[in-house]
């Protein structure tokens, strides 16, 4: 035949042979060679200078630091056109490298395993780091000088008294602040003010209020209450969740956050569940679980969906995509029974969004004074215009004009008073269980409703990771 | 001819082998390394023996994603290499024979380049465009061409249906490329074959299967490992297109899925190891074997 197959190596043979081998493919496998070599204690010099009352974290002022911004719902403004300014106008000569990314891990997780770690980051969005593995491995500054550090623009008080109660326990792991939760988080049930008052619907205050409404809104062809299964099922979570803490107090959550045995079959949460499942089977759209939360959100934005589980940060993310007939606003999650222990108006808002200061890096003092910096009245009040939310600094708000949604949720916190809570952070410290929490959560809500399995599996997933050692644990009180 | 063959070869071999061993086999030495090991990838590595190895053997999440890759692994390469058989023989001889020459059904100029497209996108692109397609509410493709009275099909959201959606991609996006390589295989079939089989009377379904086919079995062969390799894979599509990234609840959760979740996302690198270390050896045996199964006696 042709010559080719008298050839000692045809085409084929080596194709063959090449397969053969078995390394043509499985990229996936490759890609862990990136992370190998974080052993190595890198003891880089670290730029320091004198503490003075000017001066209270001791920076080096000459040294540059570099910064990570998480380039996200929030936008990159408030840091290269507020932060950083106010920082080299105090420090004119330190120099700030700047670079934003969506890819957090992707980017720092190599630099800091490589001792190359920038000195402030921003870790968030879908891509961020395990921040337990990062403190347990020693890449978080503490934070606790910062915490007691002159504020940087509100004379006579130290950082952490110009801060919303808690702020430096919620970013505590095993008593020591090593992250700044910088945004102040409103969760609730979105809706349309508009839509609302145009058809004289009144947010539920009661659960049977709630199925009562949800009959109105149904019957008026618009779906009453919808999240995005593929990609935002954690809403749903935190919904469900945040009735438990309602119906038994933030205890509830506290116990699902420390592993403990039974946290998860609590009535609270099982009660809960039973009350959400009724709901997913009655009125939500089946074809939501295949849906991302911007199609969902879209569908609200064009009144397809009354009720909508989010944060605050919801308004300024469908701000291009929002009609100007729509205003959001914001309602807490109804009661679940007559006796629940906190009121119809409590609510759940935590501080998110976490920076840090990488203590490997070349300047770990300068990455806490740029947060202290972030923390001034002036970068928060800025921070809150351009990104239409709150911060963890105290009155920072005031007299900023704030947007329909915005202004909703700080009424309803009024309202609640004293009895807003944090939440729960079994999410972000493990976040292989909270995984597992949002197949449950899809299961639960699309697939039948049966809330006793829910509970039952969480319980079991929440125990076989208590009972794992490979994993770093935490608790909170 | 023969004089200065290695000197030759080695040059032209030397970069490319250098950028494997470290980029591949560097990697790999590592992965056996940590797949021993328990490393959050950060900060130093405890040696733990086999624990990973148990820990898998007791993951319900692991046998499912390997009977989901087992089920990849059994369909792609027979689906795909049908159709791009079917096709290639359609271009190339299935116009029958004119003029002493045998030739494709009309058109089949146009066909090959429309069959390659796929070939030329990359797969993130393919992925979110398919996601589109296969949209669970009226806003997909295929569900907008139904009728508005009927509910719309669950397609990834379907925890029956998920993973062959995600087959059907896979599917589509090769089986342009091996409609190229059988046809470059046909090319190579001496026309004088087919010529002797027509004049006996042979069919066309007779012709494909007494002499293309057999003719063809070395590069069908290689097709097959290619194929199961890339059924071990699919982590870009199920990343991109899935309900919760290998949903819904696990229903499209394939090995490279879980090795990447536990490096990057759980932080249990020994334990993705592990996954990469397992993911290895059945690559490894998956070849050997489609290449022993399949021998056979040169035609």
């Amino acid at each position: 035949m042709s010559d080719i197959t008298n050839s000692e190596l045809d085409r084929r043979t080596l194709l063959r042979r090449a397969a053969a081998v078995g390394l043509a493919a499985t990229p996936a496998v490759g890609m862990l060679s990136a992370c190998v070599g974080g052993g190595d204690e890198d003891t880089t010099e670290q730029a320091t200078g004198t503490k003075s009352a000017d001066n209270p974290l001791g920076i080096d002022p000459k040294a540059p630091i570099e910064i990570v911004i998480f380039d996200g719902g929030l936008g990159t403004k408030y840091a290269t056109d507020v932060d950083t300014p106010i920082y080299n106008k105090k420090w004119p000569e330190s120099k700030v490298a700047y670079s934003a990314t969506q890819e957090i891990s992707t980017t720092v997780q190599p630099r800091l395993n490589a001792g190359d770690a920038p000195d402030m980051i921003n870790n968030s969005g879908a891509k961020m780091m395990d921040f337990g593995a990062i403190v347990a491995a020693g890449q978080a500054q503490d934070l606790t000088e910062l915490y007691a550090a002159a504020s940087f623009d509100i004379p006579g008080k130290t950082v952490a008294e110009t801060l919303v109660p808690g702020t430096a326990e919620w970013g505590s792991y095993n008593g020591k602040p090593y992250a700044l939760n910088y945004s102040y988080t409103v969760f609730g049930m979105w809706y349309n003010a508009t839509l609302f008052e145009k058809n004289g619907w009144t947010p539920p205050a009661t659960w049977a209020d709630f199925i009562t409404l949800c009959d109105k809104i149904q019957a008026a062809g618009i779906v009453p209450f919808g999240y995005a299964g593929a990609n935002a099922a954690y809403y749903m979570v935190r919904a469900l969740l945040t009735s438990a803490g309602k119906i038994g107090t933030e205890q509830v959550l506290k116990d699902i956050d420390n592993l403990k045995p039974g946290a998860w079959t609590n009535p609270a949460v099982l009660e809960a569940a039973k009350a959400w499942a009724e709901v997913g089977k009655k009125y939500l759209d089946k074809s939501f679980l295949g849906l991302k939360h911007t199609e969902v959100q879209l569908q609200q934005n064009q009144d397809k969906v009354a009720f909508y589980p989010c944060g605050s940060w919801l308004e300024n993310e469908q701000a291009k995509d929002t009609p100007p007939t729509f205003k959001y606003a914001v309602a807490p999650y109804p009661s679940v029974t007559a006796s629940d222990k906190l009121p119809a108006t409590a609510m759940n808002a935590a501080a998110g969004e976490i920076y840090f200061a990488s203590s490997k890096g070349k300047n770990p003092r300068g990455g806490m004074e740029y947060l202290r910096v972030m923390l001034s009245k002036e970068a928060a009040t800025e921070f809150t215009r351009l990104t239409k939310s709150l911060t963890v600094v105290l009155g920072a708000a005031d007299g900023v004009e704030l947007s329909p949604g915005l202004s909703s949720a700080n009424e309803a916190l009024n309202k609640a008073g004293k009895d807003v809570f944090m939440g729960y952070l079994f999410d972000t410290w493990y976040k292989k269980l909270g995984d597992e929490s949002l197949s449950a959560v899809n299961d639960l809500m699309f697939k039948g409703g049966d809330a006793q399995k829910f509970c039952d599996r969480m319980e079991a997933a929440s125990q076989a990771l208590a009972k794992d050692s490979s994993v770093q644990k935490q608790t909170r009180s | 001819m023969r004089h200065g063959k290695y000197p030759f070869i080695i040059g032209f071999l030397a970069v490319p082998v250098a950028l494997y061993a470290t980029f591949v086999v560097a990697a790999y030495i590592q992965t056996f390394q940590l797949s021993v090991a328990s490393w959050s990838g950060f900060g130093p590595i405890k040696y733990v023996g086999f624990d990973n190895f148990v820990k898998l053997w007791n993951d319900d999440l692991f046998w499912k994603s390997l009977r989901h890759n087992g089920y990849l692994l059994l369909l792609l390469p027979i689906v795909t290499i049908a159709l791009g058989l079917l096709f290639a023989f359609l271009l190339n001889v299935g116009g029958g024979s004119k003029g002493g020459m045998t030739r494709g059904v009309w058109g089949s100029k146009v066909y090959r380049v429309i069959f390659f497209f796929p070939q030329l996108m990359a797969l993130a692109i393919v992925a979110v465009i398919f996601g589109r397609v296969f949209a669970s509410d009226k806003s997909g493709m295929i569900n907008g061409l139904l009728p508005d009275s009927w509910a719309p099909w669950l397609f990834l959201a379907d925890e029956r249906w998920a993973l062959t959606c995600i087959l059907v991609v896979l599917v589509w996006q090769a089986v342009g490329f091996y409609v190229v390589l059988f046809s470059a295989g046909m090319g190579s079939i001496e026309h004088e074959i087919y010529e002797a089989a027509a004049l006996d009377g042979a069919t066309r379904v007779t012709l494909f299967f007494r002499i293309t086919l057999p003719l063809l079995w070395g590069t069908i062969q290689t097709a097959w490992v290619y194929l199961g390799i890339a059924a071990f894979d699919a982590f870009a599509l199920i990343n991109i297109m899935t309900v919760d990234r290998g949903g819904p609840d696990g229903a499209t959760s394939v090995l490279a899925m879980m090795i990447y979740r536990n490096t990057f996302e759980y932080s249990q690198v020994g334990y993705a190891s592990a996954l990469g270390v397992v993911l290895f050896f059945l690559t490894l045996t998956f070849a050997a074997l489609t290449l022993r199964v399949t021998r056979r006696d040169a035609v």
